[in-house]
């Protein structure tokens, strides 16, 4: 089977796409999803192709926007609804947790909300602090909902696919700084490309120190480990893929085996995935921990406009080979 | 627009005594603590809204509301053991006693529940309401909303979203004076609320005595064959609450205007009474036949009581757990019970 390179965000559009030919009830919502194309391109041709009933323009109205595509899934459609931003995102949290995640709950079982909100994330354009979030954690703070955070297009391909074809809802991550970055997505699409929800990945072996990350801390995390290699440590890599359900068992196998560990993410550092991994491996792994546990995050301030002091509060590959010498 | 038959008028009798009966009795049960959950509010007062406008249904329209949902429940027929049993968060409560008063709902009425953040329901109608215009149907949803909460974005964002997409939601505005303790007046700029439906280029069919179960009913007929043609409408129904915002609600013991407020709606707009003086009017004498609804609300309601009271309350971790997710359980662990590399 051929495969080729192609950017983050054609293998996500590839697998909407796909999914809106196999399943007549999946569509999608959002601000400038159809006449624009998308902001990030993921919707390009789409209303074209599947004209304007699939293909919903909203107005700015993200409260509208989280709670209707409750309603419609609940009706049994499955809605796919794009929030522009993540940052947007924040005015639907009651969409989001109060009904999104809570409404099979409080009803007990009598209603299912197969929806997928995509937001794209992230920060380091010099968007200035409203726009420069990578908010996932506190959306996997919340029981009801999956969170997921592609690092790659092969498993964003996967991932979107699950997550559209689950009968939960799913916050679906797209990191703004890989939407370019190009991976390898097999020509033809077969089931065994799905990533199962909550099952992470190794993506780089080693017996020296574990990297747990997600998203973009998977990319700090895999050249932190080729810088290391050239010191002679070892370090293995786990994307977790998904903030909720946490693959806890993947890192745990891992950390028997490294009994060291650092933790990757570009969110920010206060109740953070950081401090949730941190705390299940003492609970959990006290027996085989040799060094404390270090976490990599984003620094603890509202991110600035100038490049220069923005730059510095972003994690990055070096602070990830600096926390990992400290421990090994 | 027809007139109800005698029948229609005898059953929308039917179900006005039910409700009151059923929010009376919930009432005592709370001073009782029989009832223990903090929020428990009652549709008392209210009956000609929703008896009169959910008269104008068919069995595949849909119905949301907020959280004074107990009457709403009613109407469609839920059984009232299991709306009393989910009172008291037992087991055979229609939620499984997960919910309580709030959140109460079937999806064989197509009632799609109470929901308890103000204005929270309403963008889930307006997606209620799209999947029948995706699907090429002319069901149409009525939504029931406080007027407290037409003063919230969700208000502004959803129903200006069913006006670009021509969803079939009638937003029957349900002002009974007060968003919580807080006169509509002090609250909203515009106090004829039906006239926000301008802003969004809605057709309101104004303002309509929510107390009178007739003139309710026949402007909901119009709005609900204008929905199912064109797209959504606003109505707003004038009415009041007998027990207050909630049953904890202390500011009829403590404001004289009001207890006095109170009293004049009862002498004057009391809505049982409206509806069977017109029976009696139009259809002579049917006073046996009323009598025997009152008396069959009573006895609904007392065994709905023995029967909630009867019944098991959900205990253990897996009813605790149930339901949180679809599928094989993928809750999360209290680290506890994490056992290491096998979550």
């Amino acid at each position: 089977m051929a495969v080729r390179n192609v950017a983050m965000r054609e293998a996500i559009r590839r697998a909407l796409r796909e999914e809106m030919l196999r399943d007549e009830s999946v569509f999608v919502m959002g601000e400038e999803v159809a006449y624009w194309q998308g902001t990030h391109r993921v919707t390009r041709g789409f209303l074209e192709e599947f004209g304007e009933r699939r293909v919903r323009d909203t107005p700015i109205s993200e409260m509208a926007i989280g709670g209707v595509a409750v309603g419609a899934a609940m009706a049994g459609l499955r809605p796919v609804a794009e929030f522009m931003t993540i940052n947007f995102a924040f005015l639907a949290l009651d969409a989001i947790v109060n009904h999104a995640a809570k409404v099979r709950y409080f009803f007990d079982g009598m209603f299912k909300v197969p929806l997928v909100y995509r937001a794209a994330s992230g920060w380091g354009n010099q968007a200035t602090a409203s726009h420069s979030h990578a908010p996932e954690p506190i959306f996997a703070h919340f029981p009801g909902i999956y969170v997921g955070c592609p690092s790659n297009a092969l498993d964003a391909y996967g991932m979107l696919k699950t997550a559209i074809r689950d009968d939960n809802p799913v916050l679906f991550s797209e990191s703004i700084a890989l939407y370019p970055k190009p991976g390898p997505l097999p020509d033809e699409s077969v089931e065994e490309m799905l990533v199962p929800i909550g099952k992470g990945d190794i993506k780089r072996e080693g017996g020296d120190v574990t990297l747990v990350a997600y998203a973009r801390g998977v990319d700090w995390s895999l050249q932190a480990a080729r810088a290391l290699a050239r010191d002679g440590i070892e370090a293995e890599v786990v994307d977790l893929r998904w903030l909720r359900p946490l693959d806890m068992a993947l890192v745990y196998d891992s950390f028997k085996k490294t009994n060291r560990c650092v933790i990757v993410e570009e969110s920010l550092p206060m109740y953070s995935f950081g401090s949730e991994i941190a705390a299940l491996l003492q609970e959990n792994m006290f027996d085989y921990m040799d060094a404390p546990i270090k976490r990599v995050a984003a620094e603890d301030v509202p991110l600035p406009y100038s490049k220069e002091i923005e730059l510095l509060a972003l994690p990055n590959a070096q602070k990830v080979v600096d926390a990992v010498k400290e421990i090994v | 627009m027809p007139s109800p038959t005698k029948d229609m008028l005898l059953d929308w009798y039917r179900q006005m005594a039910l409700i009151r009966e059923f929010e009376e009795i919930c009432h005592q049960l709370y001073l009782q603590k029989r009832i223990t959950g903090v929020y428990l509010h009652l549709y008392s007062g209210h009956e000609a809204s929703g008896v009169g406008s959910m008269a104008a249904l068919r069995k595949s329209d849909h119905v949301i509301t907020a959280y004074r949902d107990h009457g709403i429940a009613l109407i469609l027929g839920m059984d009232a053991n299991a709306v009393m049993a989910e009172m008291m968060g037992k087991k055979t409560g229609s939620s499984g006693g997960k919910g309580g008063s709030m959140h109460l709902a079937s999806a064989e009425h197509n009632f799609w529940g109470g929901y308890a953040i103000v204005g929270g329901h309403l963008p889930l109608a307006a997606g209620i309401a799209l999947e029948a215009r995706y699907r090429g149907k002319d069901d149409v949803t009525m939504t029931y909303i406080g007027d407290g909460a037409t003063n919230n974005g969700y208000f502004h964002e959803s129903l200006n979203m069913s006006a670009i997409w021509d969803l079939p939601v009638i937003w029957i505005i349900e002002n009974n004076g007060y968003g919580m303790g807080t006169e509509v007046a002090r609250a909203s700029g515009q106090t004829e609320l039906h006239r926000k439906a301008e802003a969004y280029g809605i057709r309101s069919f104004g303002r309509v005595d929510g107390q009178d179960a007739l003139a309710v009913y026949q402007v909901a007929s119009e709005a609900v064959a204008y929905a199912r043609e064109h797209g959504p409408a606003v109505i707003e129904h004038v009415t009041y609450r007998y027990r207050g915002h909630g049953v904890s609600d202390k500011q009829y013991d403590s404001r004289d205007d009001m207890s006095a407020e109170l009293r004049e709606w009862m002498d004057e707009r009391e809505p049982i009474k409206i509806l069977r003086d017109h029976i009696l009017a139009a259809h002579g004498d049917v006073g046996d036949a009323l009598a025997a609804h009152d008396e069959a609300a009573r006895r609904i309601v007392a065994q709905a009581v023995e029967f909630a009271e009867a019944s098991e309350l959900p205990r253990g971790r897996d009813a605790l757990l149930g339901n949180t997710y679809i599928g094989s359980p993928q809750v999360y662990k209290t680290p506890a019970s994490v056992g290491a590399g096998s979550d």
